[in-house]
């Protein structure tokens, strides 16, 4: 073998590793324990929208308790079909433990050590606190199960290489807050939580990067619609319509969904009410007094 | 045939071929203006409603009752007339923000506003009963806005 091809050889056996280190899945962190709170867990479950994507494509009402999955999401990567996460112990999670769920949330990792493609929003997720996630996981098992199977995601090479997730985790996963604004008021802290982690805003009100991920210098300085034309407004910035509402406004908006014009909500947004619609009032402020510090 | 009259039978069929679809242009803004018009009555209506329901006006029962009638008169509204073919986004880019999809995907649309209608008729029928009897129906309306919007229309 001559000199250069040992070195080719080398060159490429590093690079591999290097591969393989960087784009590494996380291991499941420690398990929290101890006696979980169901009624926080459920307040995360509505915050967090885990119904709008999770229920069966035509659920309404109740039947969105039942997290069967199979609704479809068409993106520019290919189209990606939710999972079934509902306690069925064969065919949803229920066979997990309070370990994996965390990995999966918080870190984008499936049971089986696989990357998670970020249709799954744990770009923001991974901004939550690991107590209300254990605590979501603790709610989850409350719902019923259902056997529907899972169907794999429809998405072409390079991305079907799962692996390769893990430099995009790299490059866009950033677990602390992004906005270092009112911690010190519980309120403002509150809001700011909500709307960067659980509530994940800023995946439909932030702008995309060509990779897609979410452009943080812009945080929720509006994005094109992923679904026909017009755009998701901005809630930061000269161009947020918000920055005219009183919080009261947002707050009615989020609770309603009628704007101050008793104009309504459309797209996306209108599941995005149904799901704040069950917050507390409290918590609609703490949302509408964070977005009006942008 | 002299060259003036030549002249003018073609200037006519012309301005025919140019002038059809200028007038379907024409129809189909009036169309979209009515029907924006008619969108502007309920959020006038509701917004009476609902500074009521919200406490920023004092409840008034003829009032209350006016309003809801008012709505579900206009939920009640043939949609045909101000709907026809070809007034969606796809056709009319920048004109209005109404999904081409709820004219392919019939019977849907016309399952939504019989939502509805019956969430407007229902408040009518007891926003004279009081504040609570108000907040408790204005609720339905709310979501059967959504109804339509979710699916049917395009961000701004």
């Amino acid at each position: 073998m001559s000199k250069t091809m040992i070195w080719l050889l080398s060159i490429a056996v590093v690079c591999a590793l290097t591969f393989q280190w960087v784009t590494a899945p996380a291991n499941p962190p420690a398990s929290l324990g101890g006696a979980r709170n169901l009624a926080n867990g459920e307040v995360v479950f509505n915050i967090a929208g885990c119904a709008s994507c999770h229920s069966a494509p035509k659920a309404e009402g109740e039947e969105k308790l039942l997290l069967s999955g199979g609704k479809r999401f068409p993106t520019e990567f290919g189209v990606f079909i939710a999972p079934n996460i509902s306690p069925d112990p064969a065919q949803g999670i229920g066979g997990w433990n309070e370990a994996t769920f965390l990995n999966a949330v918080l870190n984008g990792v499936s049971l089986e050590g696989e990357h998670y493609y970020p249709a799954f929003p744990y770009a923001s997720y991974a901004r939550m606190t690991a107590s209300d996630a254990a605590d979501l996981w603790a709610y989850i098992q409350t719902l019923p199960p259902s056997s529907a199977s899972s169907q794999p995601s429809e998405v072409g090479f390079p991305f079907s290489i799962r692996r390769g997730l893990g430099l995009w985790k790299r490059l866009h996963v950033r677990t602390g807050s992004i906005q270092e604004i009112g911690e010190a008021d519980p309120v403002l802290a509150r809001g700011r939580y909500l709307v960067e982690g659980p509530g994940h805003c800023g995946e439909c009100h932030t702008p995309r990067d060509i990779s897609g991920g979410m452009v943080l210098a812009n945080w929720l300085g509006g994005a094109p619609s992923p679904d026909g034309p017009g755009r998701i407004p901005a809630l930061a910035g000269p161009n947020a319509k918000v920055g005219e509402w009183s919080v009261v406004d947002i707050a009615e908006y989020l609770r309603s969904g009628f704007t101050p014009e008793y104009d309504s909500a459309g797209g996306a947004m209108v599941d995005v009410i149904e799901n704040t619609a069950k917050l507390s009032d409290e918590d609609r402020m703490a949302i509408a007094t964070h977005l009006k510090t942008l | 045939m002299n060259r003036t009259l030549k002249t003018a039978i073609l200037a006519v069929a012309t301005m025919g071929f140019v002038a059809a679809p200028v007038f379907a242009d024409k129809a189909a803004e009036k169309a979209m203006g009515a029907r924006k018009a008619q969108m502007q009555l309920y959020a006038f209506n509701i917004s009476h409603l609902g500074a009521m329901a919200q406490g920023e006006v004092d409840y008034d029962a003829a009032a209350a009752s006016a309003a809801a009638n008012n709505l579900a008169a206009l939920a009640a509204l043939n949609g045909m007339v101000t709907c026809p073919k070809g007034t969606d986004s796809t056709a009319m880019p920048g004109k209005t923000r109404a999904k081409v999809e709820a004219w392919t995907t019939w019977p849907k649309i016309g399952e939504a506003s019989a939502a509805m209608k019956k969430a407007s008729a229902d408040l009518a029928l007891v926003a004279g009963d009081g504040l609570d009897a108000l907040r408790g129906g204005i609720g339905d309306v709310g979501k059967s806005c959504g109804g339509c919007h979710k699916p049917f229309r395009d961000e701004e």
